[in-house]
């Protein structure tokens, strides 16, 4: 088999898996929320509510496909599946085992990084397009807070390379194996940087607190107030894609990968990702929501001077200077 | 609002008030012309079809980027037209009707038009009808009060977020209350409780256990909502010093209840002008000094104390006796009262101050049915503060403002 051909079929098994833990992560998303509210959550569609996510696509798929009469059609079109092809597009260089990689790129995660900054244009493709004022002032929002949040990420994300002396995800990896995790060692600023990378992946993701371009409360729904059906759940999906993505490439540069306890491989990957995806659910069902001037100046006023600190920090720490 | 000059001949008897000169007020909005934005303003409508606006009330917003520079609310899309309704109802019919003024707490609604009827009757209810009264009362602004704290973290956290969770706990100890309510009258929402003269409903025998547990409960459970919400980082950031509302202006626009208590205004018709059971009880009115978001979360908050605290006393409390003072109704023509009056009752709810302004027919004869009942609600006023609070704030601080004034489309609109 040509090297072409492994990397395809390694790359589709990689994409369904995911995209079936998304739908499901859906529904495991809707009973956490529900043990915190008090309330059983979804229960009536198979046992535990297990087929609940399949009964939402069957539901959203049946749905009338409106297109409003001013919106520009083509460009509201093509915002949606764009959005998962971004977000899919993040999973071709995450290394889920020495083996699982669709492609072992030497600059992999510059390509994370150049593709997640990608995923603010269909957004603000949905906002435009739709000819709505929340859509509008949504899409202006996830603008300017991915343009704040794209800096400190890139600049806690290049500790771990600098600590590794590699871009290779597959190398980030190995340079923390036997116990040498980025996020405990060196002990103050690889947690730190952690952190950091962390919240501001969740501002990417548009997950609570940073979740204002969507803030039902203030615009309805935001960029997505104008889509219905397939299409509405094609942004869900591709959200709920991008934070468990996010998760998986904060396990691999801080968390140590498929590194563990025990015998390597695959499970620690999958146990670690879904450990911070469940953390990101505890903070978006516990936490209110942060305006929209507080959360840009949190960005330039804290997180950046201290990710660039961070990095110098680490820089000489890599040089044996402390 | 003039009401004097009148000529009409039929409104002589009537001892009406002077007229409201024109008070000093600042221009509410940014004059538009004056402004220079640097593109063009963004005019938005806030609603009706809205998740926060408590209903359906329309805000209209000039918006430059995020920041309001006008605001102007528009009111009307719940209007049923109750006040002309009652004028077509007798005493006895009327009470249902005004339940659904104030939905969230609709035993004061009927308690204030009672309150009305029976002074014009000249009629007092029994003790144990007033104790009653005023532990329903009391009950209701509790209900009420859960719902606000609830819909405002809702609006502030988002319905997929914490926000959700805060609204689901909060509402999870309104059900007990409602729960208690359910036993005492046999509905859960629209109680049709109050009648002139007493109450309709005898306390059951074991609604004193109930209502006692639920208090022990939402007790604790009122430390859990203050550490989720008042220490809270994000919730003070979003709230303190957000919508401010100044007292001066806050008592000329009529603003009452807990949204001028929070600005400094001690004044509470529980305490100042004590109807039902309340001139038996030394009531603690909460106040805060800031006249902001938070300061109107935090009066809600002590307000919801002093009720367990009052429910408690009362509960320890009920004198025996009957519960209305009038025969058990049979005719909803039962209740007469005489011609040629007209007065203002007001009592405090959950929001402020609820008039009733009750005008007979003119003539000789005694008359089931008003000639006039105006209802002045509570939330009504509060709207109007929209105006002069919003210009200034960004679109995600109007909704914390709105939600803070707590107000109650149906009451508003009648």
């Amino acid at each position: 088999m040509s090297p072409l051909m492994t990397s395809l079929i390694i790359g589709i098994c990689i994409a369904t898996v995911i995209l079936t833990i998304t739908a499901w992560s859906i529904w495991y998303e809707r009973k956490f929320a529900g043990r915190i509210q008090n309330r059983p959550g979804p229960t009536e569609v198979g046992s535990f509510g297990l087929l609940q996510p399949l009964a939402d696509v069957l539901k959203l798929m049946q749905k009338e496909d409106v297109i409003p009469r001013d919106a520009d059609r083509a460009l509201f079109n093509l915002a949606p599946p764009l959005t998962i092809v971004a977000a899919l597009g993040l999973l071709a260089v995450v290394p889920f085992s020495p083996e699982i990689v669709v492609s072992d790129l030497d600059v992999g995660l510059l390509f994370i990084l150049a593709i997640g900054s990608v995923m603010v244009l269909p957004v603000w493709m949905a906002g435009w397009a739709s000819n709505n004022k929340y859509a509008m002032l949504g899409a202006m929002r996830a603008i300017s807070q991915s343009i704040s949040y794209e800096v400190p990420l890139l600049m806690s994300a290049m500790v771990p390379v600098i600590l590794a002396g590699s871009y290779n995800m597959g190398d980030i990896v190995e340079a923390q194996s036997g116990w040498q995790w980025f996020a405990f060692w060196p002990v103050g600023p690889g947690a730190i940087a952690f952190v950091l990378f962390f919240l501001c992946s969740l501002a990417e993701a548009n997950r609570i607190p940073f979740d204002i371009p969507e803030a039902e409360s203030e615009l309805v729904a935001g960029v997505t107030t104008e889509y219905c059906g397939m299409k509405f759940g094609m942004f869900y999906l591709a959200e709920y894609l991008h934070t468990l993505i996010s998760s998986a490439i904060a396990s691999v540069l801080f968390l140590g990968g498929w590194e563990g306890p025990g015998p390597d491989g695959l499970h620690w990957m999958m146990v670690k990702t879904l450990l911070l995806f469940a953390l990101i659910f505890w903070v978006r069902w516990t936490i209110l929501r942060y305006r929209q001037d507080q959360l840009i100046k949190v960005c330039w006023v804290y997180f950046l001077p201290l990710s660039l600190v961070l990095v110098a920090v680490s820089a000489v720490w890599k040089a044996g200077l402390i | 609002m003039t009401t004097t000059n009148t000529t009409n001949d039929q409104f002589k008897h009537l001892n009406l008030p002077p007229a409201i000169t024109d008070l000093p007020r600042n221009n509410p909005h940014i004059s538009i012309d004056d402004y220079d934005p640097e593109g063009d303003l963004l005019v938005m409508n806030l609603g009706p079809q809205h998740p926060s606006t408590h209903g359906v009330l329309r805000v209209k917003l000039w918006m430059d980027g995020e920041v309001c520079v006008k605001a102007v609310p528009y009111i009307g899309y719940l209007h049923r037209g109750v006040e002309k309704l009652c004028e077509h109802r007798t005493y006895v019919q009327i009470t249902p009707l005004v339940d659904k003024n104030d939905y969230v707490c609709p035993m004061t609604n009927e308690l204030a038009v009672n309150i009305a009827f029976e002074n014009a009757l000249g009629v007092t209810p029994p003790p144990r009808a007033q104790v009653i009264r005023t532990i329903v009362a009391e009950m209701q602004r509790m209900s009420s009060h859960l719902l606000a704290v609830g819909t405002w973290a809702l609006d502030l956290g988002g319905a997929l977020g914490g926000g959700a969770t805060a609204f689901m706990h909060t509402f999870r100890e309104r059900e007990m209350l409602l729960d208690c309510f359910e036993e005492l009258t046999g509905a859960r929402f629209h109680y049709n409780h109050h009648t002139v003269g007493g109450v309709r409903h005898d306390i059951p025998e074991s609604w004193s256990t109930h209502v006692l547990k639920a208090l022990d409960i939402i007790e604790a459970k009122i430390d859990s909502y203050e550490g989720y919400l008042t220490e809270n980082q994000v919730f003070k950031a979003r709230s303190v010093g957000v919508g401010i509302l100044d007292p001066k202006l806050g008592l000329e626009l009529g603003i009452s209840g807990p949204n001028i208590r929070a600005s400094g205004v001690d004044w509470d018709l529980r305490r100042d002008a004590p109807f039902a059971a309340y001139d038996l009880v030394d009531v603690k009115v909460a106040t805060a000094q800031a006249g902001d978001c938070y300061a109107r979360y935090q009066v809600r908050i002590a307000e919801m104390r002093e009720s367990v605290r009052l429910v408690r006393f009362f509960m320890k409390n009920i004198p025996t006796g009957p519960i209305c003072a009038l025969k058990q109704v049979k005719l909803a023509t039962a209740v007469k009262i005489p011609a040629n009056f007209s007065g203002y009752t007001c009592i405090e709810t959950a929001r402020g101050e609820l008039g009733t302004w009750l005008v007979t027919p003119p003539g000789k004869k005694k008359s089931a049915m008003p000639y006039r009942l105006k209802i002045r609600p509570p939330s009504l006023h509060a709207v109007s503060a929209l105006p002069w609070v919003c210009p200034g704030n960004n679109l995600s601080d109007i909704i914390a403002i709105l939600g803070s004034m707590d107000p109650i489309m149906g009451e508003v609109d009648r």
